[in-house]
């Protein structure tokens, strides 16, 4: 193959020279290649090809498979609205609608004049915040009927994002009560410092008696994860911080990140101490951009105060860095095997287990893959003590959890509570009123009503990764759960067949449901289908992605039941409906150009 | 020495390394699979080969042999799920068997038949999937892709050539080659080539060969899936080489 010379090559050659020609930075050369481009030009894949000695359709594939990665033309300005339930609880349909308008353009299209595309992504991470939206990867914030004009009018008069207002960027941290994590007043370096002499054993030993366990979802213990990756043999060892944070309603990991990178830092440092690693990835999702800068800034800080590099504090042989990875859409790489592959530039998709992380994680090397949050604890239970840590929260769920609040309440943002906390308690200081429903650890967590609110947070009652979605009774639960089925739908990876297809199903007849032609078949269907994606499912999206219905059609029945009609099996095919492109092309709507409804 | 599981309440002797569809398979004992192929590395994505082992469900061509191990495979509640596994494949792309030069050597349709599918299950999702029929000597029809990745694994493990690979995600998942103008014609593929072999489905056909062998005698017409499966697998006599038993069927 002859390499194409051309204009790609000049902005691809320092992008490729950054990542050392790897093929294993495949996602971030393509990342980079598209915000210097716009988008991926087939003759850019053609260059990479060559210069990565990959197969181009193996590249193509990778570039296929994230959402924030091009291979057409987007529009100079790509607008992108967060489509969580929240975002559209806040009006965000209407808002995408007034802009489409004012720059004349289709959802999902880019305009004629290659100016703008607008179109819909999954939850952002600014729930708290919203309606939220992305410019060009930015996030922004807090839109409005004004702001959208804002910027419709920046847009059409080609307005350089750098020369927008700055406010329209601003994400705050909306900390609304603090605990051990947010009030700790820890320096750089104390916990490390602390850690060095007791040595490896001995803070994994720690940890375990901390009882700390996984604040990802799983919950698994922390102490036995470290412990089996320093024992596991490998020639290198990886510690990985999963900051994905892709689970709508869950955007404490971002405030982390923005206000406790330090000890996000420590953490990963200290794990790195315990199992034997050199090298530490953090996984930042594409969706939190504008914290990359911030944090290669906290990094380089770090290892200019020694305590990252070599010889970190003065110890020979304790050397560790830390590179940031950043994703581009895609919520299945916040499933640990997955973003594993993602790491490696490969197409996000779970590995069959075992063999699990911890012996073959990253290039096949025992790898801790663990939550931004288990990092600030670890270093957190590591400072207090063992014994001082487990004091605090449940028997079985030691430590402190952070909760993001969002949806019908005056005081949305992040709470950090003892684990235990009950439902109620959340409800009453994040000021809701009326409460219908409460979407504990998001889409793939647990429903629970009014009946529930006594439950607790925590692993032995519900455990949670963090995300605290309330719903008033002005809310339809059937449309929430309708929500989140388009949402698996549209994140399933494609790897197995029940999520592949099984989503789409689930999401097809929810739609018909919706549009008022559901049976009670259709009910019965959904809990077939529930029985096949929880019992084949390759991965964990797989298999809890029939929760939503399930959990709503359990206490909120009557949601469901209302729009059913009372045929107990009705086709999902619409014949009236198929006229309906014909009806547009000849410009009828007269009633001979619709079907009479049959007589019965 | 090997140690023991049971299959259905026989003992299936295994090999340290083995999985559980290897053991089975070689002793001689048949579980429904679809993209597990003898020769390549299993991929564990149809999920045809489901099993139940103590209570929890896996699939069997991924799952490591144990000894001791309880696994459940010819019981209605799998076989149930496997019935469903398959109307979602043929509703997911475009299967017009009786027009389909692979009626008959199709291990969806064959599946499909020993599995008992009646009935069509979901409401088909018609995917707009346009063929390639740009080489000379092969046509991809792409309507029937299952998304086993058997050609992506033969191309590039056999071939060297990586003729095949996957885009898109989720239900937007599809093949594609390996060639700027996105046509068959533009890549290194040959007859001869192993992903030429491989595919399950009618996707990869040799053109004007169409119907030599007519419907009724070809190789599913003549003993159903899971007998044929059992002579294709590598047994337990010559184990050690991986291929030597399917290479010898004709
Ligand atoms: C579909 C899916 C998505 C996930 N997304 C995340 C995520 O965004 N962040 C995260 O920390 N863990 C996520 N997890 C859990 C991870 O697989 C893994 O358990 C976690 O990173 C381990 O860290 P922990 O022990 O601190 O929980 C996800 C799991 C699944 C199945
Ligand atoms: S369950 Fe869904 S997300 Fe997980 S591997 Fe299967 S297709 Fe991919
Ligand atoms: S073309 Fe055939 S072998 Fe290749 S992925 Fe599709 S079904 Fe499998
Ligand atoms: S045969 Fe096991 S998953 Fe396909």
């Amino acid at each position: 193959m002859v390499s194409v010379p051309g204009p790609h090559a000049t902005y691809l050659n320092p992008i490729l020279e950054r990542h050392g020609h790897a093929a294993a930075s495949l996602l971030q050369i393509l990342r980079e290649a598209q915000e210097h481009f716009g988008y991926v030009h087939p003759d850019a894949l053609d260059y990479l090809s060559a210069q990565l000695r990959l197969p181009r359709a193996r590249i193509e594939g990778v570039a296929g498979f994230y959402s924030f990665i091009c291979l057409q033309p987007h529009g100079e300005y790509r607008v992108l609205f967060s489509d969580n339930i929240t975002d559209r609880m806040l009006g965000s349909q209407t808002l995408m609608e007034q802009m489409c308008q004012q720059l004349w353009v289709e959802p999902g299209k880019a305009s004629e004049d290659g100016l703008v595309s607008i179109g819909a992504t999954s939850c952002t991470g600014m729930c708290d915040q919203g309606p939220a939206m992305l410019v060009n990867g930015r996030a922004v914030t807090h839109l409005s009927h004004q702001r959208v004009q804002e910027i419709a009018h920046l847009i059409r008069n080609r307005t350089p994002l750098d020369d927008w207002p700055g406010d329209f960027f601003r994400v705050e941290d909306n900390i609304r009560r603090k605990g051990l994590l947010l009030d700790s007043t820890l320096a750089p370096g104390d916990v490390l410092r602390a850690a060095l002499a007791p040595g490896a054993a001995d803070i994994v030993a720690a940890i375990t008696a901390s009882g700390l366990r996984g604040r990802g979802g799983a919950g698994f213990p922390t102490g036995l994860k470290w412990e089996a990756c320093r024992l596991a043999q490998g020639a290198e060892h990886y510690v990985v911080c999963n900051a994905d944070e892709g689970e709508p309603g869950t955007f404490k990991d971002r405030v982390l990140l923005t206000s406790h990178a330090d000890l996000v830092f420590e953490g990963m440092t200290l794990c790195a101490l315990a199992i034997g690693a050199r090298k530490g990835f953090l996984y930042l999702r594409g969706e939190y951009r504008y914290l990359l800068e911030p944090l290669q800034a906290v990094l380089q800080r770090r290892r200019e105060n020694n305590l990252l590099g070599a010889c970190i504090l003065g110890q020979p042989g304790f050397d560790f860095d830390i590179a940031i990875h950043l994703g581009a859409g895609a919520y299945i790489c916040g499933e640990e095997s997955a973003l594993i592959e993602s790491l490696e530039g490969k197409r996000g998709v779970p590995r069959s287990r075992p063999p699990f992380p911890v012996t073959h994680g990253y290039l096949q090397q025992p790898t801790a893959v663990d939550n931004v949050e288990i990092f600030c604890q670890a270093a957190l239970a590591i400072h207090m003590g063992a014994d001082n840590y487990r004091a605090i929260g449940t028997p079985k769920s030691s430590g402190s959890k952070l909760i993001s609040v969002s949806g019908d309440c005056p005081r949305p943002g992040i709470y950090e509570y003892p684990f235990g906390v009950s439902v109620r308690e959340v409800l009453k200081d994040c000021g809701a009123a009326n409460t219908r429903a409460v979407q504990i650890s998001g889409p793939s967590g647990v429903c629970v009503a009014e009946s529930e609110f006594g439950r607790k947070l925590c692993f032995e009652d519900l455990p949670t990764a963090g995300a605290f979605m309330v719903f008033d009774d002005s809310r339809d639960l059937f449309e929430v759960a309708r929500n989140f089925v388009h949402f698996f739908a549209h994140e399933s990876c494609g790897f197995c067949t029940p999520c592949r297809v099984g989503t789409s199903m689930l999401k097809q007849t929810m739609d018909k449901i919706a549009a008022g032609h559901g049976t009670r078949y259709d009910l019965a269907e959904i809990e077939h289908l529930d029985q096949v994606l929880q019992t084949s499912s390759h991965c964990g999206l797989g298999r809890t992605a029939c929760n939503p219905v399930l959990h709503t059609l359990r206490h909120f029945r009557p949601a469901y039941e209302n729009r059913l009609k009372s045929l107990d099996f009705e086709p999902a095919f619409d014949l009236d409906g198929a006229l309906a492109r014909a009806r547009q092309m000849t410009g009828r709507d007269d009633a001979g150009a619709h079907l009479k409804p049959e007589e019965t | 020495m090997s140690d023991t599981f049971q299959l259905d309440g026989k003992n299936v002797p295994f090999e340290s390394g083995q999985t559980v569809m290897q053991a089975a398979l070689a002793a001689g004992h048949y579980i429904p699979h679809l993209c597990y192929h003898p020769e390549f590395k299993p991929h564990g994505s149809c999920k045809l080969c489901t099993v139940k082992v103590g209570g929890r469900t896996a699939a069997s061509c991924t799952m490591p042999a144990e000894a001791g191990l309880n696994v459940e495979s010819n019981i209605e509640e799998m076989n149930g799920l496997r019935r469903t596994l398959v109307q979602m494949l043929f509703a997911e792309g475009n299967h017009f068997c009786p027009s389909c030069e692979k009626s008959g050597n199709c291990m969806l349709q064959a599946l499909g038949y020993d599995l008992e599918v009646h009935t069509a299950g979901f409401r088909h999702l018609y995917p707009d999937r346009p063929l390639d029929a740009s080489h000379p000597d092969i046509l991809l029809d792409f309507n029937r892709c299952i998304l086993c990745e058997l050609c992506v694994r033969a191309s590039s493990e056999v071939d060297g050539k990586n003729v095949f690979a996957l885009s898109g995600r989720g239900i937007a998942k599809h093949l594609i080659v390996n060639a700027k103008s996105e046509l068959l014609k533009d890549t290194d593929i040959a007859l001869a080539d192993k992903a030429m072999q491989v595919c399950p489905v009618g996707v990869i056909l040799k053109k004007r060969v169409g119907f030599s062998v007519p419907i009724g005698e070809r190789r599913y017409d003549q003993r159903p899936i899971s007998a044929q499966a059992l002579d294709d697998a590598p047994r337990l006599s010559d184990a050690s080489s991986s291929c030597a038993a399917c290479e010898g069927t004709p």
